[in-house]
This record gives C-alpha cells, sequence and structure tokens, in this order.
C-alpha cells in the first residue's frame, strides 16, 4: 500500500514551511481578507437559523452511527448505485484509484477530461498520474482554473485560490489564456474564464467529479456548488467518474434535510448554494450514460480504527475551520504542505499517513477550541489534536529526547507530594542566578526559548501549602474570630 | 478489484471491533432529530420570504395568477429582448403564450441550446427559508443539461409548491429521491477572485421566477 496524501510525504515541518509565509505580506493580506469575508457571512446565516445547534447535533450523530456501520452502508451504497446502472470500484490506495480512473478514461478513448474540484482527486495525485498517461485534465472551478494555470497548489479546501488577489489572478490569465488587455476587474476575469472553459464542457467526454455525500438508502451521489462547472462537468459528458473517500457515506436521503443545511451556511456563508445536484446511477436520455464511483481508502480504515480520532472522518469538507482557526488565518494553506489544510488538515493529514508523515501537524495549533464551535458535525478538533501530539510523543519521540526526558521527570516528580515539595524547594535555590525583581527573563540553554519570548514569574519563597501550614500553627485566624463573635 | 474491495471491508470490521453488534435500524431511528421539522409561516408570509430570498440572491421574481401566466410570461421574455427560446417537453400549452414561438425540448442539440436566448420550465418545489427552486426533470422540468447550457432560465412556481423548510422540501423530494434532482438558488456565482460575489459563470447568467398564485 502507498499511501498518499498530495506531496505532504516530502513536506517540510509546518514550523519550517511557515517561516516563508509569514513573511510574505501580501498572501497574508489576501488570506486575511478572504478568511474575513467568508466569517462574516457566515456568522449572518448562522445567526438567522434558530435550530443551528440542533441540526449540529442531529449531523454529528448520523455521522457518528455512519462510521459505526460503515460496511453495512458502503455495501448498501454499492447495490443500490449498481441496480440503478453505477459501477462500483474500490481502492485501497492512491495507486489504486489513478489506476483505475486512467483506465476508465482510456476505455471510453479519452485523452483529456473535465474536472469538478475534488479535493480527494488531489489528495491521490489524479492529475499528475493522468498527465504521465497522456491524458490531460481541464480543471473547471475558476479557484481550480486559477492555482491550474499557476502551476500553483491549493491553500484552501473550498476555495483554493484565496492566497492570490486579483492582480495575480489577472497575471495567470494574460499568460496562460493569451488575453494580454485584460483588466484586474472580478467581473472580466470571470467571464474569461467561462469562454476559455465553455468549449471544452461541451467538447470533452469524459468528466470527472468528487462526492460531497453518497446516499446509502438510494445509491445516489450528490455534489454541492455555486458556478455551475459542476453541473456541466456532471451533465455534458458521455462518462462520468467519481471519486469519494468512503467517509462520504451517509445513511438515507432523508439526512440530506440536516446536511444541506448545514454544509452551504458553513463552507461559503450562503443560505443555499447556487446549485447542489443529486444523480443516482444513470438516466436514459438526460447526462452520462456511463456512471463509475470509485471508493477510496487511502489510510481512512486506519483513523476508523483509532475510536478516539474517528471522528476525524465525520468532516464534510466545509473549511469553516480554516476560515475561522488563528493559526491558518496567519500561514495560510501552503504551510500544511498537504491537499488538507487548517485544523482539519492537522488531523486529518498524519492520521491518513499512519503518523509516519506530517507529525508536525498537530502542533500547528493554539487549542483556542475555536475549528470546534464552527464545526457544522462538531468534531472536537483539539481533543483529536492532544490525542495525536500523545501518539507522535509516544511512537515516535525516542526515549533519549530532551523534551521527553523532561516530561516524563515531570511526571514523576508530580506523582509524588514529597517529591513535589523537594523540587519547589530545589528550585528556588536553582533559580538564584536567574531571577530579578520576582521575574525569570533568561533562562540558560533550551528552556531560554520560552523566556526569550514570555515572562517567567520566579518561584515564590512561600507556598500556598507552606504558607497554609504556617498560619493554622499560628492558631487563630480571621474567619474563626468573625465567627465566635457573630 | 475484488480483492481491494474485501480488503477494505475486512479492515473497516477489524476497526469496528470496539463497536458491540447492535440494531442498525434501531440505532439510526434513535437519532435525535429535534431541528425544525414544519414551518410556522402561512401562505402569504411563506411567500413573501421566498421572494426576498431569491432577490437576495439576484434573482428576479415576478408575480401573477393562474390566468395571466401566459401573458406574464410573454412580457417576461420580451422584456429581456429574448426571441429563441425553448420550452421544456411536458409544459402544459394553456400556460405558454400562443403569439411567442417557442422551440421544443426535443428538437434542441447541445448547439441549439448553446445560441438560444433562454428557455422556460416549471419545477417541483421551492424552499422560503433557503430561496431555493427544486427540479426533478420530470415533464415540463426538461433534462438537465436544458436549465444549464442557455444564459437565461425562466422558471414558474405555483404557490402550492412553496413549503417554507428543507424538511418539508425533503419530504416532498422523497418519491422522486432517485431522480435526477438539481436545487437552485440564484443564478451561478463565484466568489473565489477575493471574494466578491459575481453573477454568472457557467450556469445560467439570470435567473427569472414567475410566482403564480
Amino acid at each position: 500500500m502507498t499511501i498518499r496524501v498530495g506531496e505532504s510525504a516530502s513536506a517540510p515541518s509546518f514550523q519550517k514551511a511557515a517561516l516563508p509565509l509569514l513573511e510574505d505580506a501580501q498572501l497574508r493580506k489576501n488570506v486575511r481578507h478572504a478568511t474575513d469575508v467568508i466569517q462574516r457571512k457566515r456568522g449572518v446565516v448562522v445567526a438567522e437559523t434558530p435550530d443551528w445547534q440542533e441540526l449540529r447535533t442531529a449531523a454529528s450523530a448520523i455521522k457518528a452511527h455512519t462510521m459505526r456501520h460503515l460496511d453495512h452502508y458502503l455495501t448498501q451504497f454499492e447495490k443500490a448505485c449498481t441496480a440503478a446502472g453505477g459501477q462500483v470500484h474500490w481502492a485501497a490506495d492512491a495507486d489504486d484509484a489513478n489506476r483505475i480512473i486512467v483506465g476508465l478514461v482510456k476505455r471510453y478513448g479519452g485523452n483529456e477530461v473535465i474536472k469538478v474540484k475534488t479535493m480527494t482527486s488531489e489528495e491521490v495525485g489524479l492529475n499528475d498520474a493522468s498527465e504521465r498517461e497522456g491524458i490531460r485534465p481541464h480543471e473547471t472551478d475558476l479557484a481550480e482554473v486559477i492555482v491550474q494555470l499557476g502551476g500553483d497548489k491549493s491553500s484552501h479546501i473550498v476555495a483554493p485560490a484565496v492566497h492570490k488577489n486579483r492582480s495575480q489572478v489577472r497575471q495567470i490569465f494574460r499568460e496562460r489564456m493569451n488575453l494580454p488587455d485584460l483588466s484586474d476587474d472580478p467581473e472580466e476575469l470571470t467571464a474569461a474564464a467561462r469562454r476559455y472553459l465553455r468549449e471544452k464542457f461541451l467538447r470533452v467526454k469524459i468528466g470527472v467529479c468528487g462526492a460531497n455525500f453518497l446516499v446509502a438508502e438510494t445509491g445516489s451521489v450528490c455534489i454541492v456548488e455555486s458556478e455551475g462547472n459542476g453541473r456541466m462537468c456532471l451533465t455534458m459528458p458521455e462518462a462520468l467518474i467519481s471519486i469519494a473517500g468512503i467517509e462520504k457515506t451517509i445513511p438515507a436521503f432523508q439526512d440530506m434535510e440536516v446536511f444541506l443545511q448545514l454544509l452551504p451556511r458553513s463552507a461559503t456563508g450562503e443560505r443555499m448554494n447556487p446549485y447542489n445536484s443529486l444523480w443516482t446511477g444513470v438516466r436514459r436520455g438526460d447526462g452520462p450514460q456511463h456512471f463509475h464511483v470509485v471508493l477510496l481508502d487511502n489510510g481512512r480504515t486506519r483513523i476508523l480504527a483509532d475510536p478516539e480520532s474517528r471522528q476525524t472522518l465525520h468532516c464534510i469538507r466545509c473549511g469553516a475551520c480554516l476560515n475561522t482557526c488563528p493559526v491558518y488565518r496567519q500561514t495560510g494553506g501552503h504551510a500544511y504542505g498537504s491537499s488538507y489544510s487548517g485544523p482539519i488538515g492537522a488531523i486529518v493529514t498524519p492520521q491518513l499517513l499512519q503518523m509516519q508523515h506530517g507529525q508536525s501537524l498537530p502542533f500547528a495549533s493554539s487549542l483556542c477550541g475555536a475549528c470546534y464551535d464552527v464545526c457544522p458535525v462538531k468534531i472536537n478538533i483539539p481533543e483529536v489534536l492532544i490525542h495525536l501530539r500523545g501518539r507522535v510523543v509516544r511512537e515516535q519521540k525516542s526515549a533519549l529526547d530532551p523534551e521527553a526526558l523532561a516530561m516524563k521527570t515531570a511526571a514523576a516528580i508530580f506523582a509524588s507530594r514529597a517529591r513535589f515539595e523537594a523540587a519547589q524547594r530545589l528550585g528556588r535555590i536553582a533559580q538564584w542566578p536567574f531571577q530579578s525583581n520576582g521575574w525569570m527573563r533568561n533562562l540558560p540553554g533550551m528552556l531560554g526559548n520560552w523566556t526569550r519570548v514570555r515572562d517567567l514569574r520566579a518561584l515564590p519563597q512561600q507556598t500556598f501549602r507552606e504558607w497554609w501550614k504556617a498560619r493554622a500553627k499560628a492558631g487563630n485566624t480571621a474567619a474563626t474570630r468573625k465567627n465566635n463573635h457573630g | 478489484m475484488a480483492d481491494a474491495r474485501d480488503a477494505i471491508l475486512e479492515r473497516i470490521r477489524t476497526g469496528l471491533r470496539d463497536v458491540a453488534p447492535t440494531d442498525i435500524a434501531a440505532e439510526y431511528a434513535a437519532i435525535p432529530r429535534t431541528y425544525i421539522r414544519a414551518g410556522q409561516l402561512d401562505l402569504q408570509a411563506r411567500l413573501h420570504q421566498l421572494k426576498e430570498r431569491l432577490r437576495d440572491y439576484d434573482t428576479n421574481v415576478v408575480e401573477t395568477d393562474a390566468v395571466s401566466l401566459p401573458r406574464t410570461i410573454a412580457e417576461v421574455l420580451r422584456s429581456h429582448e429574448q426571441k429563441n427560446v425553448i420550452a421544456a417537453d411536458g409544459l402544459p400549452e394553456e400556460i405558454l403564450p400562443l403569439n411567442f414561438p417557442f422551440i421544443s425540448e426535443r428538437n434542441a442539440s447541445v448547439d441549439t441550446l448553446n445560441a438560444c436566448d433562454g428557455i422556460v420550465t416549471a419545477c417541483s418545489v421551492a424552499i422560503a427559508f433557503t430561496g431555493t427552486i427544486v427540479l426533478t426533470h420530470g415533464p415540463g422540468e426538461g433534462a438537465r443539461r436544458l436549465t444549464l447550457v442557455p444564459d437565461r432560465h425562466l422558471c414558474i412556481v405555483r404557490a402550492e409548491q412553496v413549503v417554507e423548510t428543507v424538511p418539508e422540501a425533503i419530504d416532498r423530494l422523497a418519491p422522486f429521491a432517485t431522480h435526477p434532482l438539481t436545487f437552485i438558488s440564484g443564478p451561478s456565482a463565484t466568489a473565489d477572485i477575493e471574494m466578491t460575489r459575481i453573477r454568472g459563470v457557467h450556469g445560467p447568467r439570470f435567473l427569472d421566477v414567475v410566482l403564480v398564485q
């Protein structure tokens, strides 16, 4: 098995990758602006939904239930989709998925495909795999077009080009669409993309999409989008291939009433995004007459097997946690070195990669909990982050690592009152050379990393417990005196 | 392929060892659904909310009654100087203006769709709370490409098709669950460049709703 999540296996640590991004003032401005706008819009449409918390509770329960019985619902989906004329394929890893999809494209005699934005395809590296086999993938979501034509990488799971502003987009379109006179008016840029893509929508015979939801009961697939590029790719080609993570399953059509309320408001701050499409297998005389679903594992069953982080698989990829995250808002998505960035990326990526890569990501968080507050399916991301930090330390760090040693020593001290009090006495003596006026400002060695950016109070000459003891010995207290007189 | 299928299902079952065997249907039925299912608004308030929210997302809303419907449709089409207009197969003839030369859907190739000025369809359900119309693509609603390729979509919505909440709409759509379903909320749009909302990308750039009561 070769589990791959974009190029994250070779990505530098988050802390390293973030440094140059933090110095890119334009990028930070673009990301800040975009995430501010989405958050403001989300706030308005969430506030006008009186049963928002009840919807979140239901969504969380539906997803938890589905994950507990995922084998049941996947086979139910397979049966229903097949009965409706679709074909279901199973891909254990990224290479499997690419091989299946490239094989299907060749079977239908195509050398190009039109694509709806799919993060799953980015995860498995489908575009590169297609190009190696002589197949040209055309991205059709405006942001994905910007990223693809610019030779760039997506930096946000909902709005992949948030890190680009209008003049940067103009530069890319001028060069790649051969439109030297294009202005930087978003309306004109969008119109240029419309002309550029329309010919492809009407000509290319094979479409590739992801899936927002797989409905087990009916075998239907749902795609939620705004521009109509999705509908074009789902409707116009002769053959359609959908790649979907196994966790995208929901039990029944009725469950759409929950997710169709939560996803658009969380993702783009709209009451409903302009287009939602649901379709079931093949419909004679309407849309593609060949339909395939590729169900992808690529490490997801490993996440499922860890009960403490199973909830990671509840994610519906709305991106709300990115927009609200104080870390993401500073660095943007590229620092995460993965198709999945922000708080959700920080828990998805290392787990998909079986904790062999991306180990720095669970530490890319202040654990403030804003992601949990906005999550429409109530994934407790901080809880999973802490769980994964523990796994990184337990599974990855050498026992002789200074931090691991320090933590082990601390654990031993905290476990015994005698050792704890001895350590306090020792600390009062040991801190002497480093303190002045009750503060420690220049600790030596690695500890200096802390005092370089933060103030640290010196240990007091008397602890609370010592004071309490001394006070009891002195006999009379203010409290008892008062009672005696009262 | 069968190998990958069996291997994935096996890994799922192994991974779920901590889950005690249970009655799946009963567990599903016990999911808490305390969110709002039934709406509270009366018909006029419901229609008012629909109009307001359709307009909020750049839809042109025109009101009429059953008798005036053909005339209203003709007026809307003429107001945009639309000449080559396609009518969805299965639309009742009595609702279309007589003196307007519609192209019928069955005679429309993709090139015809791409070159026409607009299309006229009915819908199955409209949702007031979200400002959404839903097509189930049966008679009168056209195949999916009909409401996608042309630049202007005129959709007829009848008052009795308007529900308040999303769950009410899903209930009404349940018999059509395996049809192709298209939920439309305003004309196509993008906010991919600096989050500036631009109306009209690849689907129809203009949406007219004719509300009949």
